[in-house]
């Protein structure tokens, strides 16, 4: 292709047309303005005047000058110009398209994939073999296809949730042979990258695709000062930013919603920034997982785990502390193992338990009253967890000596023992290794732990079942029991260091975090891990969606210790990891993970992603030929003397107006300003207006209005109704008191209303409102369960006070309040449609009566799918803005829908009113007499 | 005559009228007195011939005996003589350019010229008709009085053919002493003007000169180059840039209009410049004033 700098020419031999225009210029200079003639009877007084210039009679120079450079415009226009053509650098041999594949690259996989497939079918187009790999993939042995077998694979491919790893390995699978390599990197250096560089480069020349944007992954949050913060990376480090975090959980009513968010400020030149972000602790025991704000990759995503809880514990201890005796006291050691993890709350028993602690720690407390007991019952079945210490008031009671107390595992001996004691045998005891299936298996017995005294478990025959850790003589030392949801848990020896140095020891602390009774460190270290089999929950993709993880097979706990050092891999993706009592959540990114840029040697050519696009500029170039054109109309007109006056502005605004209007203009409606308050009320009261709520579905919203502006027309043309312009509400912000009548759209999208709103709805429908629920779905589904809005709708109407529904009977009164109908159709024609259902006591027909004696109430919903608002929707101009049905039948079926949204209208409004009718012969027999 | 111009005389003849029903019958005051001048039925406000009661003034050496008015000389000691008032007819005459610079119109909305000078001359035939005066055209029909004569200037008017480039008054027919009215652009040579002038003034004619313009005659908004000719094609001037000479185009059409007023000046006319762009009425309201004031 013929290339002047960055500009190629399609057809280049037209450029010699630019010979012609020196010719031109002499040709035009030449030829001077044709004069004008005029009949002018003043000629008498001109004849012997002189012109004072004489030059006028060849064309001005700038006037040549503007008809030249048109000329040219159109010659180069016309030989099809292109800024950045693409240029083909044609290779032999078979070619290897590289993808990483990875988290990073999903924040522009559709270009890589775009790219890929491009470059597969370029290879194609020049018989070339082609393979492609991804470096997320074990490392298999690559061969070359033709560019057919790949293209439908490479437009399939996916990213991985994690980094390529064994990138050495995919060397040794690399084909014989010499072929070319392209590589479209995600910009993130990767271990082992510069081996497999190499490899590729001895095979052949290796060319590398790089996207410019910026890579950001967020890191696992982190609790410093009870407070969370976030921090996220990014490469490069360039200019300053701020990101906005969103913590995600579910609200109270289980629904997924944004909780809180904090801005994420990177100073310039900065990889990493951080925030801190302070909620409440309810609100943060909520939150499931972190995201960064308008970015989709797994990398931007942080699942929470149990790590950021903080468990409400109940303290209780058996008597007044005694004054002076800190350390003695039964709960010290407890209260210093727990504050800093922990909502330790204290009082009495049945004071605590209305507060829903996780746990209620009992440290020798003997005997509970009875109302006490079935308190706690109560909420151990439902999941709580009792923790109970021994002391000498317990080893005095009889509680659970002869019959198993319900709030107590085991039964106990009378007395306990003391060992190693000055008046007593032996050495004090130390502790067993955990054995398998305890919830402390993995934890190390430290030698220097030992038991002075204890209580004595009976030796009931589930007592080893119910022995979780013991001494070193067999003897109990950590008791079991699972009542309902929840556990009983008894450690046979003091919460101080009375009976043993257990308390004074870390190991301690470990066994109240294995217990789940405290919170463990932010990161879970690889001994609290080791032991268990940890399966998968949910488990990320690449754009940091979650998915169930289905069948995924469970790891142990050292392999996922390693990842969560090291980042996911492909036998352990990032997701949610279930372990025997608590969540470990495998983030993409760990604490401590560096986002660095790859770096390629010079020898490798770099090139963005994108690449210039090359653009077509003879549009351009016949455009701006044409707009010199229409100067020269203005130019020579002036230079004739033919603009005058008026006509001279007239042409100018013509030709200016021209481009103007050929450009396209915006045709969306501006949206109506929201009304203030006094403003909605007087706009609503003033006549009779038909609301609907917005549902933040521009276009529905849209429809929803010009829906109601069609039913308004009809209800002008045809009925005493006069309504004004419909109004939408913000059921979140307006009041709703002044509609008699609300047209619900559901969309898919809708937010579940606030409480506030729930509130606000339910007094409307209590107090005679009607909404009008329509799914729009034709209720394909019927009972409305599976299309998205239904299933929407039946998220709203939980909250609603809604009576009982009937599918709406041949005889309801809505059925003949104007119009006598049998069907009720919108947009769609057959979907059933509900209403509240008749008291039965009265749904008997009377004899000879067409109708049930029904009587009273407005039905205070209507719920159907017909999407009556399109039905009904017309233009500013009066004429229906979407099409219903087809031919004649389609008219007839929104004529008939129109009567359905009037006999609505006067159901709403007049009530009852036609159902009263039936006792008219008996009021008129009564008059008579 | 055809049916056309048929019409078209009884179009002109309609507006003419409803132009003149707005003013009052005009009153055409004769300087001297002649005896050419007939009686006419309006009364000149001095004393002569006439049917009106005028004043009693006190009889004088050598009023005959006749001429004493007994029934008033008998209330008193002196004689008083009845004088009447003097009531005399006036004769116009009107002249209308019939020469091809008068269909010129510088905007396709305006009426030419022409049709300008005709419309104010019958206005002024109708209204003196009214007040009884005599109105001619000069060189086509003689000055008569009555409604007959008004549908003769109408169908004289409309006949008019053009003929040259630029008209010469027509003096032909102007009675003595009489009025005259010049209705004409004199674009034309002004010896010619001058030429008429005299003539009429020798038989000591008054009247009034209105030069009627087009307004783009008195603006000339015309640029770049340019070739301009006569109406009748026979003058013809070539510019590249006709705005140049707009200045002094304006200087020249401000000289004849000062040479025009001298001239009128001089032989005791009035004169005026009247736009086809402005409302026909001011004209007429200005020839109504000049003509009866006549001084």
């Amino acid at each position: 292709m013929f290339m002047i700098g960055p500009v190629g020419f399609a057809v280049p031999w037209l450029l010699l047309g630019l010979i012609v225009l020196p010719i031109l210029w002499f040709l035009l200079r030449a030829v001077p303005p044709a004069p004008i003639r005029r009949r002018f009877p003043g000629v008498a007084l001109l004849l012997g005047l002189k012109d004072e210039e004489a030059e006028t009679d060849k064309t001005p120079w700038w006037l040549l000058l503007l008809r030249m450079l048109a000329v040219a415009a159109a010659i180069i226009g016309f030989a099809g110009p292109i800024l950045n053509p693409e240029v083909r650098a044609g290779g032999t041999g078979p070619l290897l398209v590289v993808v990483d594949g990875s988290w990073a690259d999903a924040r522009d996989w559709p270009r890589r994939v775009e790219k890929a497939t491009a470059l597969v079918a370029e290879a194609g187009a020049e018989g070339r073999a082609v393979a492609l790999i991804r470096l997320t993939d074990a490392p298999q042995a690559v061969a070359f296809q033709t560019s057919e077998a790949w293209a439908g694979r490479a437009a399939g491919l996916q990213p991985l949730p994690w980094a390529p790893a064994g990138l050495a390995d995919w060397a040794a699978v690399l084909p014989d042979g010499g072929f070319e390599t392209v590589w479209l990197s995600d910009g993130l250096a990767h271990p082992g990258r510069e081996d497999l560089l190499q490899a590729l480069q001895a095979k052949g020349p290796v060319r590398v695709i790089e996207s410019p944007r910026p890579v950001l992954g967020l890191h696992p949050a982190g609790f410093q000062d009870g407070a969370v913060i976030v921090s996220a990376s990014r490469m490069p480090a360039a200019d300053a930013v701020a990101v906005e975090v969103i913590a995600r959980g579910p609200d109270p009513s289980g629904i997924e919603r944004e909780l809180a968010r904090v801005a994420l400020p990177f100073a310039t030149g900065e990889a990493r920034a951080e925030a801190v972000l302070d909620v409440p602790p309810e609100l943060r025991n909520r939150i499931t997982r972190f995201e960064l704000e308008a970015v989709r990759t797994a990398g931007s995503v942080s699942l929470t785990d149990d790590s950021l809880k903080r468990r409400k514990i109940a303290l209780i201890a058996a008597g007044p502390d005694q004054e002076g005796l800190q350390l003695l006291s039964p709960t010290h050691y407890l209260r210093q193992a727990l504050d800093p993890v922990a909502e330790i709350i204290e009082g009495s028993l049945t004071e605590v338990l209305l507060a829903n602690p996780d746990v209620v720690i009992l440290a020798d407390v003997t005997r509970l009253t009875q109302p006490e007991t079935d308190a706690t019952l109560d909420w151990l079945e439902e999941g709580g967890l009792l923790l109970r210490f021994a002391g000498p008031r317990l080893a005095a009671s009889d509680i659970s000596r002869f019959t198993e107390d319900p709030l107590l595992p085991v039964r106990l001996r009378e007395g306990g023992r003391t060992v190693g004691g000055t008046m007593s045998w032996g050495e004090p005891k130390a502790l067993a290794p955990f054995v398998e299936g305890s919830p402390f298996y993995g934890l190390a017995a430290p030698g220097d732990v030992v038991v002075r005294a204890q209580v004595l478990a009976q030796p009931d025959p589930d007592l080893a079942s119910r022995t979780i850790a013991a001494l070193d003589d067999g003897t109990p030392l950590v008791t079991r029991k699972v009542v309902g949801d929840g556990q009983v848990v008894l450690v046979h020896v003091t919460a101080n260091a009375e009976w043993s140095s257990l308390p004074l020891s870390g190991l301690f602390v470990q066994m109240l975090e294995r217990l789940a009774v405290s919170t463990r460190p932010a990161m879970p270290e690889a001994a609290d891990l080791a032991g268990q089999v940890w399966s998968p929950e949910v488990v990320l993709d690449a754009y940091g969606q979650l998915s169930d993880a289905g069948d995924l097979p469970g790891t142990d706990g050292e392999a996922l210790a390693d990842a969560i050092a090291a980042g996911p891999t492909l036998a352990m993706p990032p997701g949610l990891y279930a372990g025997a009592d608590r969540r470990v959540a495998l983030n993409v990114m760990a604490p401590e993970t560096r986002l660095s840029a790859a770096v390629w040697p010079a020898s490798v050519p770099v090139v963005g992603l994108e690449g210039r696009e090359a653009q077509a500029l003879k549009g351009a170039f016949l455009t701006g030929g044409l707009a010199l054109l229409l100067a020269d109309v203005l130019a020579a007109l002036w230079v004739a003397g033919r603009l005058s006056g008026l006509r001279r502005g007239a042409a100018v605004v013509a030709l200016v107006a021209l481009p103007i209007g050929l450009m396209p203009t915006g045709g969306a409606h501006a949206q109506d300003a929201p009304l203030s308050d006094d403003g909605l009320a007087l706009r609503a009261t003033t006549a009779v207006v038909l609301a609907h709520v917005l549902t933040g579905d521009a276009r529905v919203d849209e429809v929803a209005s010009a829906g109601l502006m069609g039913l308004g027309d009809r209800l002008w043309q045809r009925t005493s109704i006069e309504p004004d312009m419909p109004i939408g509400v913000d059921i979140e912000r307006d009041e709703l008191a002044f509609f008699p009548f609300l047209y619900w759209p559901v969309t898919a999208g809708q937010k579940q209303p606030s409480p506030e709103a729930y509130a606000k709805l339910n007094q409307y429908l209590r107090t005679g409102g009607m909404i009008l629920f329509d799914t729009r779905d034709a209720d394909v589904a019927s009972f409305g369960g599976a299309t998205p809005e239904g299933q929407t709708l039946q998220m709203i109407a939980s909250g609603l006070d809604i009576p009982p529904l009937e599918q709406m009977p041949g005889d309801h009164v809505l059925t003949r309040t104007f119009y006598l109908l049998q069907e009720y159709p919108g947009r769609h024609a057959r979907g059933a449609i509900w209403v509240e259902a008749a008291p039965l006591a009265e749904a008997e027909a009377a004899e000879g009566m067409p109708f049930r004696n029904l009587n009273d109430g407005v039905t205070p919903v209507v719920i159907g799918g017909n999407d009556w608002a399109a039905g009904w929707a017309v233009d500013d101009f009066g004429v229906p803005m979407l099409p219903v049905g087809r031919g004649f039948a389609g008219e007839r079926q929104r004529e008939i829908s129109y009567r359905f949204g009037i006999n609505l209208i006067m159901h709403v409004l007049t009530g009852n009113y036609k159902s009263d009718q039936v006792h008219v012969p008996a009021l008129l027999e009564r008059l008579g007499q | 005559m055809s049916a056309a111009p048929a019409s078209l005389n009884a179009d002109l003849r309609a507006r003419a009228e409803a132009l003149g029903q707005t003013l009052p019958p005009l009153l055409a005051e004769a300087e001297m007195l002649a005896a050419t001048v007939m009686l006419g039925e309006h009364g000149r406000r001095r004393a002569g011939l006439g049917d009106e009661f005028w004043q009693y003034r006190p009889a004088h050496q050598g009023d005959s005996a006749r001429m004493v008015d007994w029934r008033r000389s008998a209330r008193s000691d002196a004689h008083f003589v009845r004088e009447r008032e003097w009531q005399a007819a006036q004769s116009v005459t009107l002249w209308v350019d019939p020469a091809k610079s008068m269909t010129f119109t510088g905007d396709k909305g305006r009426a030419p010229k022409s049709d300008r000078a005709k419309l104010l001359a019958l206005a002024l035939a109708v209204l003196l008709l009214r007040g009884g005066e005599r109105v001619g055209l000069a060189g086509m029909a003689a000055p008569r009085a009555g409604r007959t004569q008004m549908l003769r200037l109408a169908a004289r008017l409309a006949g008019e053919e053009a003929g040259d480039e630029y008209g010469a008054p027509e003096t032909e027919g102007m009675v003595s002493h009489g009025r005259a009215v010049f209705l004409s652009d004199f674009l034309g040579d002004l010896t010619t003007v001058e030429a008429g002038l005299a003539r009429a003034s020798d038989r000591g004619v008054k009247g009034v000169l209105i030069q009627i313009l087009d307004p783009a005659e008195e603006e000339f908004p015309f640029d770049g180059r340019t070739i301009f000719e006569s109406m009748g094609g026979t003058m013809r001037h070539e510019t590249q840039r006709a705005g140049d000479l707009r200045d002094r185009y304006l200087a020249r059409l401000a000289e004849r209009k000062d040479r025009l007023a001298g001239l009128a000046r001089a032989v005791g006319w009035h004169f005026t410049t009247h736009h086809t762009g402005h409302p026909a009425q001011s004209a007429l309201l200005w020839a109504y004033a000049a003509l009866q004031g006549g001084r």
